[in-house]
């Protein structure tokens, strides 16, 4: 299998998906987040890794927490920010995504962060730079259609191993939607190759994927069954535009069933943590009670994403020339 | 030819130089690895009471392009004081380009803005592309050391010290 984001050298040149690679490289940008976690500690939140660099964040898809967070984390690294909003600007006069590269590569960019509704629409970035020969600029996923969303994948790693450490000795269990959501997709991968110690997946048969087996995950239909002694619990968000399509019966039958409430928590390990990629959905998939609870260490992965985001980019941004 | 200096007998030698001065430094802070090696057992053996921090000046250097930041795990700093206004005695174990001491004056400027620091070194090899000097050296090589050769501390489970030089390992390729 080919990696079209590593360099000949193995390399990670561009952050594309978790699936493939390799365990040093992740282990590599989780070490990294941790000092730079110590930096957003700091009275003054900046390093000078990345001055002179320009960032261009490219949201052809809205979203505010993962745009935010790597503005932040760029900023941070002391690069230039640009910050693209995509749907207002030249392509719906009809210019393609290829043709709006180019201009930024014109531009002197020196990465992209990529937000796209289809699948695949990084690595088509990353093959384009690739055949043009500017290999120096890199490309971030920041989510893709249903496929990957690597750096959520990667941060929720950083939050199971600050609070739970040995990833061999756990019970992980994803949550919700698995078949639509990109960030389930990045956690199983990681998870996997982290060898984490059982792989449950929770959810409605309508909402499951075919073939879960072959990540080794143990699948479950009853979320109180699936509950039972887990360490970490992943909740994944109910995206709204699901129950138009006839997959679900309604909102109150899927909090009924799948929702998590402060009695289903109770079945899982006392100390488990609860996790979610946000935006909640209050009352649907999370209980508030859970959510702002003793358990719940939603808050804190936003602060981790910030420092994953800035290892990745510093990883990436000293890859560009050869030493 | 450098013969390679005994390790021990240099900290002896900085120590000694230090100890009618240390009361001038409200704080030590030490370069990661060697001088926060360095700065720690100077603290426990001359000044207990003075606050002690740690650098790690990946994050500040001027070749992240050329060289990215490398194989070796950053640390955190870790700086448990007010900078503002302090008195700091910034300690490493050798003393070159000067550009990591650049890149650790920068990094402290960024928690506050010290009343002074001075820098005190194990061995100052020469060849200097900064205008940076040490206060405070327990040893000056005669000679340059030959490119490419590299000079650091090691520190042993006892807590010795050792010096060794280390060929600059070939751009890696993995």
């Amino acid at each position: 299998m080919s990696h079209p984001q590593l360099d000949e050298h193995g390399r990670l040149q561009h952050l594309l998906s978790l699936d493939g690679l390799p365990r040093e490289v992740l282990l590599q940008i989780l070490d990294m987040a941790e000092p730079f976690l110590e930096v957003t500690e700091r009275e003054v939140k900046k390093v000078p890794l990345l001055r002179g660099k320009s960032v261009f964040n490219l949201f052809f898809e809205n979203s505010t927490r993962t745009r935010t967070t790597f503005e932040i984390a760029a900023k941070r690294l002391s690069a230039d920010v640009i910050n693209l909003n995509v749907s207002t600007s030249s392509t719906t006069k009809g210019e393609s995504l290829l043709d709006t590269i180019d201009n930024l590569c014109a531009m002197n960019a020196d990465m992209f962060v990529v937000r796209h509704a289809s699948s695949g629409a990084p690595f088509l970035i990353a093959r384009h730079l690739r055949e043009r020969g500017l290999e120096h600029i890199h490309v971030v996923n920041a989510g893709d259609g249903r496929y990957a969303h690597p750096t959520q994948g990667l941060l929720d790693m950083y939050t199971i191993r600050h609070y739970k450490k040995d990833f061999s000795r756990l019970t992980v269990a994803v949550v919700g939607d698995v078949l639509h959501s990109r960030v389930a997709r990045s956690e199983i991968a990681a998870l996997a190759t982290l060898g984490v110690g059982e792989l449950r997946v929770i959810g409605p048969k309508t909402l499951l994927p075919v073939g879960l087996e072959q990540f080794g995950a143990r699948v479950f239909h009853d979320l109180r069954q699936g509950l039972r002694d887990v360490d970490v619990v992943m909740m994944l968000r109910l995206q709204n535009e699901r129950m138009k399509g006839a997959l679900l019966p309604s909102k109150e039958e899927y909090h009924q069933r799948f929702g998590l409430t402060p009695e289903k928590l109770a079945l899982a390990k006392p100390d488990a943590i609860v996790m979610h990629p946000g935006p909640l959905n209050r009352g649907i998939e999370i209980d508030s009670s859970v959510a702002d609870g003793p358990q719940s260490v939603i808050l804190p992965q936003v602060t981790f994403g910030i420092a994953v985001r800035m290892a990745v980019m510093s990883l990436l941004a000293g890859q560009g020339a050869q030493a | 030819m450098n013969p390679i200096p005994e390790a021990e007998r240099l900290y002896a030698t900085l120590r000694e130089r230090l100890t009618p001065d240390i009361d001038h430094f409200d704080a030590l802070v030490g370069i990661h690895s060697g001088g926060a090696w360095l700065a720690e057992r100077l603290q426990r053996e001359l000044a207990p009471a003075k606050a002690l921090g740690s650098i790690d000046v990946s994050f500040y250097r001027d070749d992240l392009a050329q060289r990215g930041l490398g194989r070796s795990r950053v640390r955190a700093s870790h700086i448990p004081f007010p900078v503002q206004d302090a008195r700091i005695l910034l300690v490493d174990d050798v003393l070159y380009t000067g550009r990591t001491v650049r890149a650790a004056i920068n990094e402290l400027f960024d928690y506050g803005r010290p009343a002074r620091v001075e820098l005190a070194v194990l061995v100052d090899r020469g060849e200097r592309e900064l205008p940076i000097c040490a206060r405070y050296v327990a040893h000056t090589l005669p000679q340059p050391l030959p490119a490419g050769e590299r000079l650091e501390l090691a520190r042993d489970e006892a807590g010795l010290f050792t010096l060794r030089t280390l060929r600059d390992e070939p751009p890696t390729t993995r």
